[in-house]
């Protein structure tokens, strides 16, 4: 079994992963943060991908469990020397890995491994298809701050296009009951998003009104995000949670970054230091689900 | 050299032959290279002759070996992926007597010694025939004509920068205008790259999901309606090449209608799949044009029957197993054919055999200029023909005779079946076994 998209998770398996992840997080608040859970099994961090939170995360995760962990990043290894990916995969099997977790910059990248390995793998993040370890440390943020996702209207804001994580999260987030909206402009929209659990606006300030949570993504220049606007400071002044859209948000209503954030594009700096700001928690949170998810692929094993 | 052992007569029993006058009951006398006879089995054989070779045809369609309009060998250049002995042997297991060789190789087919190359490495294999296409433009680079005029004089009828468009309109006009007074045929692979820019499947629903960029319909669409424009001020043969969308179809329709000399072609895997078939992200579904809607998917075969869309043509792209073993966004376009396109074609259309045969063979024998192939099944005609086993199901499956396995159909069942092959009157395919050529020297044909 792997973990490799969020798209069609039944709301059962959310929430068991949740409840997991709720003991996992109060085992990291312990003096000694970790159970021996995954002791003896061996966990490859597969990194194709810059990435730093995730991947420490990854790695916070599986030593938390006691797995040991098979760093791999791309630059400088063997696939710059012209190395398949699939002989990769295989030599880290080889080099005893119970479990993958994989970044890749292709789509179906983390797909192809567990067809070529066999292993259990865990997509953390995969071109702009999916991030399932972000959609459920994001669900656990909400519902540890609402309770239940139930009826939360989530606003979705930015770079929709190319977003792993908002392709993830609206799975995730409307599996669990709330209503997402997706606000973009039309070029950093999805081109065809019928049949999508969302509804989707480019007039971000019709609906920033009813908001229990806006959670907003960066312009992924690296995917050629930024071609598709004019020009950031005009993307900043529709698009960007200024100061004055912070303030006409319901007051009980949270702020929800990924990271990394590009400060005075998507968020004005000082909305970014605000209590109802949750990018501290996100981070926080990234170890206890990604405990879960490996404890929950691993933890049955002989 | 020395020329091939003259090939034995052979006796094509008891099938259901494709006849200028449609299809018959009758056996076929296969005698130097030409059909000798069609109708009742001869008593005795003719005076002095050895006995025919008896082929068991009992149940089978006996029709013109099958012509592609388009397939990529990969020699020169790029042999690890296929050449021209291999993709011969793929086309006598597929049925095919004819290919019309798409240039993009490494160098790219764009003056004629280059082109004499192809054909006569095709002619040294001597399993079907091979037809040398030529560049548009000087290394298929898009910036100036190729040598047309010795392309022309090596055999070269039809001219295309496939794998590329010819974007630039002021080019393809002056190319257009250039063949025009030979008849030559200008074809288009229609992706207007600004638009196509980044895709990697269709554009819609599925890509949007799984966050690709798409290639969407108007790169097709829009380029078609621009070299009909083209096509209509210069007078020129314009033929699109592997069609994917409906609105395209209609464009060609259209301009039928118009009575522009337009012709058009699809591949199977289009007639077959769609986007649906990508969600897997397998690579073996990638190809430019991409897999597109059930809606376009429906267009196409319906423009197959009524005849908008005059040939079936395979755009057989073999590419190494390693190089499709990839991630689907980093792996190259193309998919493998020419062992299982009647069949496909077969299955996706379920048309009468004097249809499929008229989109497979005749009618892409026309559009290339082969006198020698695409002809019903009479005395005198060459003898290059197919007999398929017209209702047997089967499983296309790796080993294949072509050297690459990137073929969507592996493991898919189809119905029709070919049996035999012959190809310049001699048996070059039987029963899943590819038999020795029949090679002629260089520089015979045309």
């Amino acid at each position: 079994m792997s973990f490799l998209t969020t798209e069609g998770l039944p709301r059962a398996e959310l929430e068991s992963l949740l409840d997991l992840a709720e003991e996992f997080q109060r085992v990291l608040a312990r003096p000694i943060p970790k159970v021996p859970a995954l002791q003896g099994a061996a966990v490859a961090l597969m990194f194709f991908e810059d990435s730093t939170r995730t991947r420490l995360s990854f790695e916070r995760a599986a030593r938390a469990l006691s797995a040991d962990v098979i760093n791999f990043s791309g630059p400088g290894s063997a696939l710059s020397k012209g190395e398949s990916l699939r002989d990769t995969a295989l030599a880290l099997r080889a080099m005893g890995a119970d479990l993958m977790t994989v970044r890749h910059r292709a789509a179906g990248a983390p797909r192809r491994i567990a067809e070529w390995t066999g292993l259990p793998v865990v997509n953390a993040g995969d071109g702009a298809h999916q991030h399932p370890t972000q959609a459920l440390l994001d669900s656990f943020i909400l519902r540890r701050r609402f309770g239940k996702l139930d009826g939360l209207q989530i606003v979705i804001v930015g770079d929709i296009r190319h977003s792993r994580v908002a392709r993830s999260n609206m799975f995730a987030f409307t599996a669990l009951g709330a209503q997402v909206t997706l606000a973009a402009p039309r070029t950093l929209q999805p081109v065809d998003c019928r049949g999508w659990p969302a509804t989707v606006t480019d007039r971000l300030d019709d609906v920033l009104g009813d908001a229990d949570a806006v959670y907003l993504l960066r312009i992924q220049t690296e995917r050629g995000g930024r071609s598709l606007l004019p020009s950031l400071p005009e993307y900043a002044a529709r698009f960007g949670l200024t100061r004055r859209r912070f303030e006409a948000l319901p007051p009980h209503s949270v702020v929800l970054h990924p990271g990394p954030m590009n400060r005075g594009v998507e968020i004005e700096d000082s909305v970014a230091a605000e209590e109802r700001a949750l990018m501290t928690g996100q981070v926080e949170a990234g170890a206890a689900a990604r405990m879960a998810v490996l404890f929950r692929l691993l933890g049955g094993r002989s | 050299m020395t020329g091939p052992p003259p090939a034995p007569a052979y006796l094509i029993a008891g099938g259901t032959v494709l006849t200028p006058d449609g299809p018959v009951a009758a056996d076929v006398t296969v005698r130097d290279g030409l059909v000798a006879e069609v109708g009742p089995r001869p008593s005795r054989p003719a005076e002095g002759a050895p006995p025919p070779e008896e082929v068991d045809a009992t149940g089978m369609v006996v029709g013109p070996g099958l012509v592609d309009l388009h397939a990529h060998l990969r020699e020169p250049g790029e042999e690890w992926k296929e050449d021209i002995a291999s993709a011969s042997a793929a086309a006598a297991a597929g049925g095919y007597t004819a290919l019309v060789a798409m240039p993009n190789t490494d160098p790219p087919i764009d003056a004629g010694h280059l082109a004499r190359y192809v054909a006569d490495r095709g002619r040294a294999v001597g399993l079907t025939e091979i037809v040398p296409a030529g560049c548009v433009t000087a290394g298929g680079a898009g910036k100036r004509l190729a040598r047309l005029d010795e392309l022309w004089e090596a055999g070269v009828r039809l001219f295309t920068d496939d794998g590329r468009t010819v974007a630039d309109a002021g080019l393809l006009r002056r190319a257009m205008e250039y063949l025009c007074d030979r008849g030559g045929v200008l074809a288009q692979h229609a992706e207007d790259p600004g638009l196509a820019a980044d895709g990697h499947m269709h554009e819609g629903e599925v890509s949007s999901l799984l966050g690709m960029y798409g290639l969407p319909v108007a790169a097709e669409t829009a380029t078609v309606a621009r070299d009909l424009i083209l096509a209509e001020m210069t007078g020129a043969r314009y033929h699109v090449q592997h069609v994917s969308a409906a609105a395209a179809v209609q464009l060609i329709r259209e301009a039928k209608g118009r009575g522009l000399p337009v012709t058009a072609e699809v591949a199977p895997h289009h007639l077959a799949f769609t986007d649906q078939d990508v969600k897997g992200m397998d690579p073996v579904f990638k190809m430019y044009p991409p897999l597109r809607s059930a809606g376009d998917r429906a267009a196409l075969r319906a423009a197959v029957a009524d005849g908008t869309i005059d040939a079936v043509a395979t755009d057989h792209a073999p590419h190494a197993p390693h190089e499709k073993d990839v991630p689907f966004e980093e792996a190259p376009r193309g998919a493998a054919g020419l062992e299982t396109a009647l069949a496909a074609a077969r299955t996706a259309l379920d048309p009468d055999p004097v249809a499929l045969f008229l989109r497979m063979s005749v009618t892409p024998a026309a559009i290339a200029g082969l006198p020698g192939q695409g002809r019903w099944i009479r005395p005198g005609a060459p003898a290059n023909l197919v007999a398929v086993a017209w209702d047997e199901s089967w499983t296309p499956a790796p080993p294949y005779h072509s050297r690459s396995v990137n073929n969507p159909f592996t493991g898919r069942p189809l119905t029709g079946r070919v049996r035999f092959t012959f190809y310049r009157g001699r048996l070059v395919f039987r029963d899943g076994r590819v038999l020795t050529g029949s090679p002629a020297p260089a520089g015979e044909g045309r």
